[in-house]
């Protein structure tokens, strides 16, 4: 199996680009990291892993960024409901606005969000008028996450939904089920794959944001502090092993994440002998 | 003279065996079909002809030339797929004219090849559509233009007819015959369905489980099956676990054969049978009739061992139940690895009639 | 109520970009975007931009060839190993370049020596930069070239094709929709990474600053009508990328749907 015996060309060339970049890109930062990392001692690494004020911005980072997961599951398959089943002025610019998350800086999203929900903003002022600080506080940094995740579930499920046989749907009426019958027991099993991949890559996605959130929160120590802006913080401060430390228990968060995604689609697909779609 | 010659070929995919000391030698100017069950090594030997797969051992000649160093644009053969692997963005044009453009051919030269081979396929007016536009017929005869367009000395064809409709096949069977005949190229093609390499090819290798089983003249295959396996791959056939339970068949070893619907000659009544009628005729209960377009299979139970055979549809019909007389003419047995033709004993011993 | 969701969520926040950038007036809002920190910083933000995904296009080429080309052992590996800056927070991607070539590193001092600046400074913002693109165009070549096959590959092959003309004129064609699908994703993360730029670039106004460090720094003085000025302008790029984006996926349908239309007309 070397170059040799290839019919197409190109595997050195390739290969070698390839390992390149990965080296380049990947490997040798993420190398240095780990170098540095290690190099910091046991107790130090712990001591700064468990200093108070980082445990509660892991806290403030994984919760809001679970309910924003959680929000986002709920109105991406809605959105994706109504984009596949029905027709409607507008429908395609509503399905190209989705993506408008990815495309627009996380800065620009963060200081709109601010704004529109800040005490005397359009949005805000209603909020505030019922009681509910929406700037500051880790209900900011959920709407920012939603915000940000939001193209996450809608866009695993639409495809999944578009694809499903009518036919499923038309055997379940001929035995009489009703549409919420029809929902539970044959659509909605279906979905739970692409949707529980969207809602891991929003919250994966969630815990990891910066930008967009640092406007909202207000970054107040104990109260609104997320773990990359902890990072920040303490680059600021040239606190570069407590940096690593964090980051090392961010890493840990969104990977286990991904497996725990991942072990759960593996198990789905042997028993189901399908095909992964994302 | 000798085109391709292949020696003593060894493959390996993992654990699985494609290729099992493999040689053979093809003369110029014939058309060869490779056929074997799927799994058998076929379009492995194919591939590596071509020089797409790389053999583990042995060697390949084409031409009289070893190739096994040269890349597959070096040997100078032309590849058919399966699937054709016509270039999707590219004119009927473009893809004919493609080898030609490699090879920095002039364009007035590749134009007139073109159209020379445009006018072959008889696509002659189609030369501006693209591939997707085309029929299931017409994409096979643009790839068969484009490997054809540099002239090789050598055409390999994996499985031609297997993505194409029942109608159109059998036309194209008789129209790629003629053509690679008309043009003298030598061509190989592999292909799991019987009839298809008896219709097409002057010659037949038959491959079984990675290893060549027997080679030559279809109808030289189909009636002196050297090996089990090609007496009960060729033709259709009925297995008997020991053929010397029926009459005139005693005298022999017990041992399995094989039984060929042809070998049968089955009578409603004494007047149908050879006349005078032999004595080894059985008797059988009809268990089965299907008509089968030009002859009526009839299957026949004889001592609990079910036959097959054929009756024209001019002759009485036969129902399930009925009792029929049944001839055996002969039967292929097996002696180990090799096959033996097994005549009737009343066939060899005229005087015994009733 | 999707309706109303993405009302509040996606179509408000523009609307607001636009009222506040303009609520001093047109005169104002030109003069906040002609600044001349303003003006650097959209050099520099196309710049490491336009330097990424050429950068990336290259590898996504490259690597979706060997992936989909090729049958070699490791090669699930290699897959995952590409798409773990999915993974990674920007905010830790820039702290690998950090600990690579900062202060702390071992390399500091050759980079020293030959006056080298690659942290807070611009080649740290496009390695950064790459990092968190570096996924996007294999993620969108590979599932197409996968579905393609390797035949028309062999097929030119065997017809003596070499290396770049088999890519050129047979895989290129075929792939050129997701190629530039990719293309754009990629262009629209690289214009509006803030995270892992905000940690290498070190905010040196006019040296360092990208447009989103520059509305960041605008908007911490206080000063949001520039803030919300400069952010326009990404706001317009974002809706020429979604643009873009629809039209690429679009024309790739289409390709296909007129081809499939012409092949059912034609079956004889």
């Amino acid at each position: 199996m070397f170059g040799k015996s290839d019919v197409i060309p190109g595997r050195r060339l390739t290969l070698g680009i390839t390992l390149t970049f990965v080296s380049l890109f990947l490997f040798i930062p993420l190398a240095a990291f780990m170098l540095y990392a290690s190099g910091m001692g046991f107790e130090k690494f712990f001591a700064a892993v468990t200093d108070w004020r980082n445990v509660h911005a892991y806290g403030v980072s994984f919760f809001c960024a679970l309910t924003a997961g959680i929000i986002n599951a709920l109105f991406g398959l809605i959105i994706a409901w109504v984009l596949v089943r029905y027709d409607f002025r507008g429908k395609k610019i509503m399905d190209a606005l989705i993506d408008l998350p990815f495309a627009l800086p996380t800065a620009v999203a963060g200081i709109a969000l601010t704004t529109l929900y800040a005490q005397n903003g359009l949005l805000g002022k209603i909020f505030y008028g019922i009681g509910i600080e929406t700037v500051f506080s880790p209900i900011g940094i959920t709407i920012a996450l939603t915000f940000v995740g939001i193209p996450f579930v809608a866009r695993s499920v639409q495809p999944v939904l578009k694809e499903l046989d009518p036919q499923l749907e038309e055997a379940a009426n001929l035995f009489g089920a009703g549409n919420w019958t029809i929902f539970s027991k044959i659509i909605f099993p279906e979905l739970i794959e692409p949707l529980l991949t969207g809602f891991a890559l929003a919250f994966a996605r969630g815990i990891g944001e910066y930008g967009s959130v640092v406007f909202i929160a207000g970054n107040m120590p104990y109260e609104t502090e997320i773990a990359p802006l902890m990072i920040m913080t303490k680059l600021e401060q040239f606190d570069y092993q407590s940096a690593a430390a964090i980051a090392i228990v961010m890493m840990c968060l969104s990977l286990a994440i991904l497996l725990v995604i991942h072990g759960w689609q593996a198990r789905q697909l042997k028993r189901i002998g399908g095909v992964v779609g994302a | 003279m000798i085109e391709v010659e292949v020696k003593n070929i060894n493959k390996h995919f993992g654990n699985f065996k494609a290729s099992d000391n493999v040689s053979f030698a093809i003369e110029r100017g014939k058309l060869i079909g490779l056929l074997g069950p799927s799994g058998s090594g076929k379009t492995t030997i194919l591939r590596m002809i071509a020089g797409l797969e790389t053999p583990d051992s042995g060697e390949i000649f084409i031409g009289g030339r070893k190739v096994n160093d040269l890349p597959p644009g070096e040997r100078g053969i032309g590849f058919l797929f399966q699937s054709y692997a016509l270039f999707k963005h590219m004119t009927v044009f473009d893809n004919i004219a493609f080898g030609l453009t490699v090879q920095k051919k002039s364009d007035s030269e590749i134009k007139s090849r073109v159209e020379e081979l445009a006018e072959l396929i008889g696509l002659k007016d189609f030369t501006s559509r693209y591939p997707l536009q085309l029929s299931g017929g017409q994409r096979q005869r643009v790839a068969f233009a484009r490997a054809l367009a540099p002239n090789p000395e050598l055409l390999l064809l994996d499985e031609p007819f297997a993505a194409i409709d029942a109608k159109v096949r059998q036309e194209l069977r008789g129209w790629l015959k003629q053509t690679i005949h008309k043009l003298g190229i030598t061509a190989i093609f592999v292909t799991h369905d019987q009839d298809e390499a008896v219709e097409v090819a002057d010659e037949i290798i038959i491959t079984n489980r990675g290893r060549v089983e027997q080679s030559g003249a279809p109808i030289e295959i189909y009636q002196s099956p050297k090996t089990p396996f090609v007496a009960k791959f060729i033709g259709e056939s009925v297995q008997v676990p020991d053929y010397t339970i029926f009459k005139g068949f005693d005298e022999y070893e017990p041992r399995e054969g094989i039984l060929r619907p042809e070998f049968l000659e089955i009578g409603a009544t004494i007047d149908e049978m050879p006349q005078p009628m032999p004595v080894t005729t059985e008797r059988g209960i009809v268990r089965g009739t299907y008509f089968r377009g030009s002859v009526i299979q009839v299957d026949v139970e004889i001592k609990e061992q079910l036959l097959k055979g054929f009756r024209g549809l001019e002759q009485v019909p036969l129902h399930e139940g009925d009792e029929a007389f049944v001839f055996i003419h002969k039967i292929y047995g097996f002696d180990g690895d090799k096959t033996q033709v097994i005549e009737n004993a009343a066939k060899r011993k005229e005087s015994v009639f009733i | 109520m999707a309706a109303s969701f993405l009302f509040v969520m996606l179509i408000m926040p523009l609307i607001l970009v636009a009222k506040e950038a303009l609520s001093k007036g047109v005169d104002f809002y030109f003069a906040a975007l002609t600044d001349e920190f303003a003006l650097k910083a959209l050099y520099l933000t196309i710049e490491a931009t336009i330097l990424a995904v050429a950068l990336n296009t290259i590898f996504g080429l490259a690597s979706a060839w060997l992936l989909t080309k090729f049958d070699f052992c490791g090669k699930t590996f290699l897959g995952s190993l590409i798409d773990l800056p999915f993974a990674i927070s920007p905010v830790v991607a820039g702290l690998f370049f950090i600990m690579l070539f900062g202060r702390m590193s071992p390399l500091y001092p050759l980079l020293q020596e030959y006056n080298l600046a690659i942290v807070f400074a611009v080649p740290g913002i496009i390695l950064a930069t790459v990092f968190v693109t570096f996924p996007f165009i294999t993620r969108e070549l590979v599932p197409v070239m996968e579905s393609q096959g390797r035949s028309e590959e062999e097929a030119a092959a065997t017809m003596g094709a070499n290396g770049w003309t088999i890519f050129r004129r047979v895989t290129l064609p075929n792939i050129k929709w997701a190629l530039g699908y990719g293309i754009v994703l990629c262009s629209a993360r690289a214009l509006g990474e803030f995270g892992a730029v905000s940690v290498v670039s070190g905010h040196i106004r006019g040296k360092t600053n990208t447009l989103p460090l520059h509305i960041e720094i605008l908007y911490n003085e206080y000063n949001f009508t520039a803030a919300f000025a400069v952010a326009s302008v990404l706001v317009l790029l974002a809706i020429i990328i979604l643009i873009l984006r629809n039209l690429i996926e679009n024309a790739g349908k289409a390709s296909l749907q007129v081809s499939n239309l012409k092949a059912g007309v034609a079956n004889d």
